[in-house]
């Protein structure tokens, strides 16, 4: 018998702990599926956030250090400096990476620091239950917004691929979404350039994945890739943001 | 023995680098020691001062409250350390840019042109190696020679080598002063 | 070896790449910008990295994750910037990442002054960062000491796994007096297999973690690490002590005020006066037991600080009640004089030798 699917070394056999219909799931597996093809696992060291990703130090299938909210660009920039060699990203959702760990993210960047980073977007907080995200969109309702989020009181959602495009260091900007198949082939292969730009030691690379939130959205899972695709995709345009070639 | 020095005065005066001098040379000739800057805003203008010990036996507070020497290069740097002499005391007073003399009448006093005598021998600077010659002349702190030979490489730099003729007759001037004061 | 003549901050950096420290991470502040300015100098000249963070937040998560990695690593920072390393210390303690930290402190609360100042003692000793941990914490009195502490701390720090702190203040880091490095003793160290190196594909991933997020397996790696530190509180705590058997009044100081108070000691006994001094050298662990030593007919102790008051708890703590405790200090960068604290002594004389 032929084998045509098998689960990624890249990942270990503990079973995550995402809500049905969460696409963390796919997203680790895209990253797990890169660090194996790119031969990087051996010498790969993750760092996972605070949120829901928190776990996520289970479920790589590499050495990984788990961060203080928001830090792991700075603890990613700590190895990174100590073993100059191994492959360095961190994981990280828009609680920690867009409100908390804005500092962090944007210096890494500005430092041109050589890690990688997978940023999801999922438009609110998970983990702590379905609290106001900087990204969560306009009149969308959130358990600290629970009239829905207004531009008077917390202004526009933050457009994170944008800000860090911006910055000379950053190596690797693109934004992708995980709602469907063609989507998913698109951003495994963003992953996968981000990360060799790592490998050619030519900067910061980020790689945003819009994603859904069914549980904290209120939404069945195919209503929430629905919703991901009408309500967050046109504010959030897919896209590459910066290629090393556009770094002069 | 114990010296507990206060020098003090401008910022670019060379108040530092007099307390570094004498502190060097004291650890070269075996003596306890330390040197204790003041730090902060009063360095950009004002006085900057620094606490230098010299002692036989160690060092304890490296704040020097009540000093048996003050090296004061300027009038704010007089009224402020000239009541920090010790009776019977020493307190070196730079005249070129100190219009008054000291109300104490229970200490040791010099008044020093520093700058002009620097300015006569040819370079500004030495103005506070003119006040250290004097200082060591009336103390016998340390040795001239360990300030010349030891401490003033380690603590200008050996590229500074050919400044040390001019510095050593700073260090004379200095002291012929305090001599013929003291007669 | 020959004596050399350096600053504090100067002379710290120069014991930690002694020590074997590569990597440095911190942030500006005064008084203690002389030591990452040193680092900047020196670290790259032996192959190690300085890196300025862009706070003292991120400067001790980097510390995190190279500490992570197995590298021998440092930050320092002063009062203020000490506040917003608690989080990242928390975490490396719970982690049990070996690291050494260095609090040059100043005067507060807030942004205080920039002078010198003990006002961290309770930040130091009472854990600034949440949860139930502890660490090493040392006062040194004089840079010398303060060379051979910071040397010692490193290799605590990774026989332990734990971060070690030095605490000093601004004169401390400011001062020049002589140093001399001694070659330090080898320690058998344990190997650092539990860092993230990459599994080499030879081992099953290394995780670097602090949550245990089951209540049961929190408690027991909470219990294991009490164990840890019971162990550091048997075998690490140092102190000096000065004629405590025979004093009628005994002084507690640490650090740069310890200096001050055996000025005032020495002016005391030439008049007659018998008093006794215990420095601590680890603040935590607290060297409780010396204060068991004091004659039971001293009068008093008197506490002198650089604040308001804080070593004075561990004072009360450490006499049982046995003998009365009273306090000196001054704040702000006020620096106690030798004669303020003979006044002090002789109050508790009542006068009468």
């Amino acid at each position: 018998m032929t084998i045509v699917f098998e689960k990624t070394k890249g990942l270990t056999d503990v079973q995550t702990h995402y809500c049905p219909g969460c696409t963390h799931g796919i997203v680790h597996r895209l990253v797990g599926e890169v660090l194996v093809e790119l031969g990087v696992l051996d010498k790969a060291i993750g760092v996972a956030p605070v949120g829901c990703s928190v776990f996520a130090y289970n479920y790589f299938n590499c050495d990984m250090q788990q961060a203080a909210h928001g830090r792991a660009p700075a603890v990613a920039t700590g190895i990174k400096r100590v073993h100059p060699d191994n492959f360095v990203f961190t994981y990280q959702g828009d609680g920690d990476l867009a409100s908390i760990g804005t500092a962090e993210i944007v210096h890494a960047a500005h430092r041109g620091e050589k890690i990688s980073t997978i940023f999801i977007n999922n438009a609110i907080y998970g983990m702590t239950g379905g609290q106001m995200a900087p990204t969560t969109l306009i009149g969308q309702k959130a358990t600290t917004a629970p009239l829905g989020r207004t531009e008077e009181h917390s202004g526009r959602p933050i457009k994170v691929s944008e800000m860090l495009a911006t910055i000379h260091g950053a190596a690797f900007v693109e934004r992708v979404a995980v709602n469907n198949p063609a989507n998913i082939r698109k951003a495994k292969k963003a992953i996968k350039e981000c990360f060799q730009i790592q490998l050619e030691g030519k900067g910061f690379g980020i790689v945003e994945v819009l994603s859904t939130c069914p549980t904290n959205w209120g939404l069945t899972a195919p209503e929430a890739m629905k919703w991901l695709e009408e309500n967050m995709m046109p504010y959030y345009p897919l896209g590459n943001y910066r290629r090393p070639e556009e770094v002069e | 023995m114990e010296e507990r020095i206060v020098i003090a005065g401008f910022g670019g005066q060379g108040v530092m680098a007099l307390g570094q001098l004498l502190t060097y040379s004291g650890m070269t000739e075996d003596k306890k020691v330390s040197w204790l800057p003041s730090y902060g805003p009063e360095m950009r203008g004002g006085t900057a001062n620094c606490n230098v010990i010299i002692s036989s036996d160690a060092v304890g507070s490296p704040v020097v409250i009540d000093s048996t020497s003050a090296i004061v290069m300027n009038r704010p740097s007089l009224d402020k350390f000239e009541d920090s002499v010790v009776p019977e005391g020493r307190l070196f007073i730079n005249s070129s840019l100190i219009d008054r003399k000291t109300t104490r009448e229970d200490i040791e006093v010099y008044y020093i042109p520093a700058n002009e005598i620097a300015n006569e021998i040819g370079n500004p600077r030495v103005a506070n190696m003119v006040m250290l010659g004097a200082f060591l002349e009336a103390t016998k702190a340390v040795e001239v020679d360990t300030i010349l030979n030891k401490a003033f490489t380690a603590v200008f730099g050996e590229n500074r080598v050919n400044l040390l003729p001019i510095n050593k007759e700073a260090l004379e001037r200095g002291a012929e002063l305090v001599k013929e004061q003291r007669k | 070896m020959t004596k050399v003549l350096m600053k504090g901050n100067e002379a710290i950096g120069a014991a930690a790449i002694q020590a074997g420290c590569k990597y440095f991470f911190g942030y500006p502040i005064t008084p203690q910008s002389e030591l990452p300015e040193y680092m900047s100098r020196e670290l790259p000249k032996v192959g190690g990295v300085f890196l300025q963070a862009e706070s003292e937040v991120a400067a001790i998560n980097m510390v995190y994750g190279a500490a992570g990695a197995g590298a021998r690593v440092m930050t320092s920072s002063s009062s203020p910037g000490m506040a917003l390393k608690q989080e990242g210390i928390s975490y490396i303690a719970g982690a049990e990442l070996p690291c050494l930290l260095v609090n040059i402190m100043r005067g507060g609360p807030g942004l205080g002054s920039i002078q010198p100042s003990q006002t961290d003692y309770f930040q130091a000793t009472r854990g600034g960062g949440n949860g139930d941990y502890r660490m090493v914490v040392f006062a040194p009195a004089n840079v010398q000491e303060l060379v051979d502490l910071i040397i010692e701390g490193f290799d605590l720090a990774d026989q332990y796994r734990n971060p070690v702190m030095v605490l000093g203040d601004g004169m401390i880091g400011q001062m020049m007096e002589p140093v001399e490095f001694k070659t330090p003793t080898k320690r058998d160290l344990p190997e650092k297999d539990w860092a993230t190196v990459g599994t080499g594909d030879k081992r099953k991933p290394n995780i670097i973690n602090s949550l245990y997020i089951a209540a049961e397996d929190l408690e027991a790696h909470n219990i294991r690490l009490q164990a840890k530190y019971k162990k550091m509180q048997e075998t690490e705590c140092r102190v000096e002590s000065y004629n405590i058997e025979d004093a009628d009044v005994v002084i507690a100081a640490y650090g740069t005020t310890s200096r001050i108070a055996k000025t005032a000691i020495a002016k005391l006994e030439k008049e007659g006066y018998k008093v006794g001094l215990i420095r601590p050298i680890t603040l935590w662990p607290y060297p409780f037991d010396e204060f068991k030593k004091i004659n039971p007919n001293c009068k008093g102790i008197l506490t002198v600080e650089m604040n308001n008051g804080q070593m004075i708890d561990d004072v009360k703590i450490a006499v049982e009640g046995k003998f009365p405790v009273s306090f000196y200090g001054r704040s702000g960068g006020m620096v106690p004089t030798p004669d303020a604290i003979i006044e002090h002594v002789k109050k508790i004389y009542g006068g009468d030798k």
